[in-house]
């Protein structure tokens, strides 16, 4: 499972896609995507699992087929008893590994290979050395980490045997709630929400008093407006010693993101080229990268070191 | 696991803000009372606020003279390369007596469950244990003796983690309501560059600005965004990402996305807490004054007493002191809160 680092890795969907186009979507990336890991599963609401479980063995299988690491990623928020459930069952799966994202996962998962995802809470050395004790491979760290503490858990994961993983592209998770803000936004509630949340395949913008673009609903998930956009800090994460580099995805070409970022992980496009080229993506928002460099979340802050917003 | 049939007589739970505020809720009938170092390991380091070592250890012998317990709140997350304050806080716990400490990170319950093993344990809210699995890993792993549970349940869920869990269970009944599962929320941090789980602070004073118009009209901003705006003679709040207006395509007009400004009280849903196993009763509130500390202790210790008595518990002036005399009974009653 330990990867000889510079991989290209695609997280969970966070969205409620149409059952086909969510399959579809995962055949095109199994046929065509330079990714070495595929992270698979619901890990926002489980109402949805429903809704693409009949299709969920197929993309599996194609996944694989086409040289993948397939890795079942939990729910990120577990309460209800079927939310309990389906951790319990995403859990029970022996054939691939299995991302944990609360600590009802690590509790079935304990003792035994798995992930840790961004979801949890790996902010420190000694957080880290636990979970690595209790089986954990693979840690993808939480968005808001800077780089100097992303640097320092490098540093610690090397001597655990555990493999780093930050995520470089897409809309970042900034809160999780039990209440659904796209049904509260429909004049309903998480129990009768009729899937409103499909509308929105990149999730529902939040707009402040003056108009201004400020977060995005999705479900129980508040994310950024901004989609994060990491390609000119890889070398710097690469000589840190982050072996694993995220993409989360979105509706745009996600064929089109990875192979960017391939080229820029691999070394035959500059930083500059690919931040080029993912600036002629047609994206619903700007890049941001605060985070990565202490600053506010939100804040873009552009090779030559000058800081906007 | 836990025999839930009978209500124990629960422990009221209070905020201590300050030295001065710890005496207060003590005095007004505080079984225990909660508070933190002056640094970025507790959830309110905001400034003016929390304890010196000193201050805490007179702190702690005056709640001990009175036969009540200190909490000390360690509860945020050490970013990597920084942890050694967090083990300071503990070290300072141990020494001063306190009589548990509240965490959240895996790494300092760890280190606490590590060096020092007779120091009792409590799992933070910030923790955003909502499972009993998620509950029993913190309890098997580091011996946690009791979880403050998020404030997403509602009664039905609480009693049924009740009984799958072997810890005791501290319930929040009072006080600012935050829509998002704590530990878990990055919006903060997001606006100001200030982290809620790092640094320990939500919607930083620094960062808040209020604008007044010619007309009156007050705009409320954090960092550059603005938040809510009131219209003149309006009750404005205090600005806070989860609780601002905003519009979408599905609302083109602004409403509370997330939630409105009011504040949790649960001081008629008491007796059914009691019934599903809660034992500790948690008032919100490090932040707010000694006047706000002793009314609304005096008032939970009344309430208490009077349930326990078999009597009907009077709580209707606690209403004036919720966040823009609006209340909330959050989760706790309905799923359709959700």
């Amino acid at each position: 499972m330990r990867g000889a680092g510079n991989e290209l890795t695609l997280g969970p969907n966070l969205f409620n896609w149409a059952p086909e186009t969510w399959r579809d979507f995962y055949f095109r990336i199994a046929d065509e995507a330079p990714l070495a890991v595929v992270y698979l599963g619901e890990t926002i609401c489980s109402k949805r699992v429903p809704l693409f479980r009949d299709h969920y063995a197929a993309v599996t299988e194609r996944l694989r087929a086409a040289g993948k690491t397939v890795v079942h990623s939990t729910l990120g928020e577990t309460a209800s008893r079927v939310d309990r459930r389906l951790v319990s069952d995403v859990c029970g799966v022996t054939d691939d590994l299995v991302e944990a994202n609360d600590s009802s996962a690590t509790f079935h998962l304990r003792g035994r290979p798995h992930c840790i995802g961004p979801l949890m809470n790996v902010y420190n050395e000694e957080t880290l050395r636990f979970l690595a004790g209790k089986g954990a491979q693979n840690i993808c760290l939480p968005i808001e980490l800077p780089f100097t503490s992303i640097g320092v858990l490098c540093a610690a994961a090397r001597t655990e045997n555990v493999t780093i993983e930050v995520q470089v592209f897409g809309r970042q998770s900034l809160a999780l709630s039990a209440r659904c803000y796209h049904a509260r936004a429909h004049g309903r509630t998480k129990d009768t929400c009729l899937f409103v949340c499909e509308n929105d395949p990149d999730g529902l913008v939040l707009s402040t008093l003056e108009r201004k673009p400020f977060l995005v609903a999705n479900g129980v998930q508040t994310l950024s407006y901004e989609y994060l956009n990491l390609a000119q800090e890889i070398p710097a994460l690469k000589a840190a010693g982050v072996s694993r580099y995220r993409l989360s995805p979105h509706s745009c070409d996600m064929v089109q993101v990875a192979t960017i970022f391939r080229g820029v992980l691999v070394g035959v496009l500059s930083a500059e080229e690919t931040l080029a080229s993912l600036q002629e993506m047609p994206l619903d928002a700007p890049f941001s990268n605060g985070f990565h460099h202490g600053r506010p979340g939100y804040g873009w802050t552009a090779p030559t070191g000058a800081v906007s917003h | 696991m836990n025999d839930h049939a009978a209500p124990r007589r629960p422990e009221l739970v209070c905020p201590a803000g300050t030295p001065a505020s710890l005496r207060t809720a003590v005095d007004a009938g505080a079984d225990a009372v909660y508070c933190g170092l002056q640094n970025a390991t507790n959830a309110r380091n905001f400034p003016g606020l929390n304890f010196t070592p000193d201050e805490l250890r007179r702190s702690v012998d005056y709640a001990h003279t009175r036969r009540a317990k200190v909490l000390l709140a360690v509860n945020t997350f050490p970013p990597a390369g920084q942890f050694q304050l967090w083990k300071d806080a503990i070290g300072i716990a141990a020494s001063v007596g306190a009589d548990a400490i509240i965490v959240a990170d895996i790494g300092v319950a760890c280190y606490a469950a590590r060096e020092y093993p007779q120091l009792r344990l409590h799992l933070s809210v910030q923790a955003g244990a909502s499972s009993p699995e998620a509950i029993r890993f913190y309890c098997e792993e580091f011996d946690v003796r009791r979880v403050v549970l998020p404030r997403i349940l509602t009664v039905a869920e609480i009693a049924d983690i009740h009984r799958q869990i072997p810890c005791e269970i501290e319930a929040f009944v009072f006080g600012n309501i935050g829509m998002m599962a704590e530990g878990r929320c990055s919006l903060t941090n997001y606006v100001t560059g200030v982290s809620t789980n790092m640094d320990g602070v939500c919607s930083p004073a620094a960062a808040v600005r209020y604008d007044e118009e010619a007309d009156g009209t007050l705009t409320t901003r954090l960092g550059s965004f603005v938040i809510d705006r009131y219209g003149c003679g309006e009750n404005g709040g205090y600005p806070t990402i989860c609780k601002g207006r905003y519009s979408c395509a599905a609302q083109p007009e602004p409403y509370y996305a997330f939630e409105e400004p009011r504040s949790l009280n649960l001081s008629a849903l008491l007796p059914d807490l009691m019934r599903a196993g809660v034992t500790a009763l948690k008032i919100e509130g490090r932040q707010r004054s000694r006047a706000y500390v002793k009314s609304v202790v005096a008032a939970f210790r009344r309430a208490v007493d009077d349930i326990m008595a078999g009597r009907q518990a009077a709580l209707t002036d606690l209403i004036a002191l919720t966040e823009g005399h609006k209340e909330t009974q959050g989760a706790f009653q309905s799923k359709s809160w959700r």
